[in-house]
């Protein structure tokens, strides 16, 4: 447990150091949610429907761009083989890698997110379903995508590589969440698709760090 | 890692134990390659038999639909590639779990041999379906609860050939794709089901095939016969594939130097 906090420590003090690639995926989930009212016209009824979706699917893009910083520049200085030979079991590290990732980019979307939806003409209570739908999937994207960055590492052509792994899998994700909002906006209960992504969550927490640390592994060899 | 891998491969060679073939044998790749380049001819000759049986059902046996007209032939090679890509990934998964448990070098390229066919299989079901939705329900494409998985399965398919040609190193390039094969088997039935549950918000009238009313035999027959001629027909190809993986990966060895087809195309 130790070594977790050490590893979730030490990758936000980096993260810290470097503040701006955290601001770059920031800003741009904030850009790309924008665009759309400007591309499809500012119709708020129209706005109040594609804004689950959007928000999103920006989410989505937006996690994917800090995944390939995810273990690259640690497996090019050779921290990764340090934590392969550690004595602590490496899921753990991994799985202490993976929390800080979703501390760095999943929770600040989180947090944006309200604010983007208000631009949209949410409900108030829209809103907040989507801040819990946010809170159980952008987890699930940090977790899923950690097996394609790690699948992915050292490979080249890497990064477009892990776009076309990752999205596929991202789908029950998108579905489920966004699916979620669009029930309280359509005045329905937004309970089972919620349940459904905490199941998806306790599944990818289960199995997910597992399977990256069997892909860097693999990469490592 | 590097260690095992010597104790684990092909395990008893030659061995027979009391009449029963020695499955083990054939895991590697020397003795599968010449067993596969044996069955070949017979699965395609059986695809072929399928194949003319089916189709000759499917086009002037089969009784004309009441409600769907000719236009309901096109289920006869949609239904079976559906089935072939669904079916096909799992087995590509399963290959890939047994690549990973055992370390054997036989399983990761009968997963890279299928990929390729079901990826054909997941395209052709797409294709077909869109051909069959154009007049039936007036759309080349509805975000349907079975299409929509279908072509997530087809990115799955995908993303695996893409993953696998990345890598340069074999054996890397099958680990690497076995766990991307079996994180995408966890994700088939959750795609299918997700779907599904989104997709009864939208759309009221579901079109999915189990509603319409109950098949002909005849056409169940077709339909069946057609799905044994694919099936023959995958395996038969998927055969052919892996035996030009082994060619290709093993071409260092001596028992791939000495074979005929080796030596006539070198001289």
């Amino acid at each position: 447990m130790k070594a977790v906090l050490a590893v979730i420590r030490r990758d936000l003090l980096l993260a810290a150091r470097r503040k701006s690639e955290v601001l770059t995926a920031l800003f741009f989930f904030i850009i790309v949610v924008s665009l759309f009212p400007l591309g499809i016209g500012p119709e708020p009824a129209l706005l109040r429907k594609i804004a689950p979706g959007i928000l999103w699917v920006a989410a989505l893009l937006a996690t994917m761009l800090g995944l390939t910083r995810l273990f690259a520049p640690d497996h090019a200085d050779g921290t990764l083989e340090q934590m392969a030979l550690s004595p602590n079991p490496l899921g753990l590290l991994i799985a202490g890698k993976i929390i800080s990732h979703w501390l760095t980019t999943g929770l600040p979307l989180v947090l944006l997110a309200p604010v983007l939806g208000i631009q949209f003409d949410l409900e108030p209570e829209a809103l907040g379903i989507l801040v819990v739908a946010l809170l159980l999937g952008t987890p699930l994207l940090s977790l899923i995508g950690a097996i394609g960055a790690a699948l992915t590492l050292g490979v080249r052509g890497g990064g477009v590589l892990l776009s076309l792994l990752v999205l596929p899998l991202y789908v029950p994700t998108l579905i489920f969440g966004a699916g979620a909002v669009e029930m309280v906006v359509s005045g329905l209960s937004p309970a089972g698709h919620l349940s459904l992504l905490a199941a998806l969550l306790a599944l990818a927490v289960f199995f997910a760090p597992w399977a990256t640390t069997a892909a860097l592994r693999i990469a490592l060899e | 890692m590097r260690g095992n891998r010597a104790s684990l491969e092909p395990p008893a060679r030659g061995a027979k134990g009391g009449g029963f073939i020695n499955w083990f044998k054939f895991a590697s790749p020397q003795s599968f390659y010449p067993l596969a380049g044996k069955m070949i001819p017979w699965f395609w000759g059986l695809a072929a038999i399928f194949l003319v049986v089916g189709l000759y059902i499917s086009f002037f046996v089969a009784p004309t639909d009441f409600q769907q007209g000719e236009g309901y032939r096109i289920i006869f090679i949609h239904v079976p590639a559906a089935w072939m890509s669904m079916f096909l990934y799992c087995v590509m998964a399963g290959w890939a779990g047994i690549g990973l448990a055992l370390n054997t070098r036989l399983s990761g390229m009968m997963a890279q041999a299928i990929a390729p066919t079901g990826a054909l299989m997941a395209f052709l079901s797409l294709w077909t379906g869109a051909f069959w939705g154009k007049p039936m329900w007036g759309a080349w494409w509805v975000w349907d609860a079975r299409l929509t998985s279908s072509l997530i399965l087809f990115f799955l398919y995908i993303g695996f050939i893409a993953l696998q040609a990345a890598i340069d190193d074999a054996r890397r390039a099958d680990k690497a794709g076995a766990i991307l094969a079996l994180v995408g088997v966890v994700n088939v039935p959750i795609i299918y089901f997700s779907v599904k549950w989104w997709n009864t918000l939208h759309q009221g009238a579901s079109v999915a095939i189990n509603k319409a009313p109950a098949m002909a035999t005849t056409m169940l027959l077709g339909m069946l016969i057609m799905a044994l001629a694919f099936w023959m027909y995958a395996i038969a190809v998927i055969l052919t594939r892996v035996r030009a993986i082994i060619l290709e990966r093993e071409a260092h060895t001596e028992w791939a130097k000495e074979l005929p087809e080796v030596k006539g195309a070198n001289a």
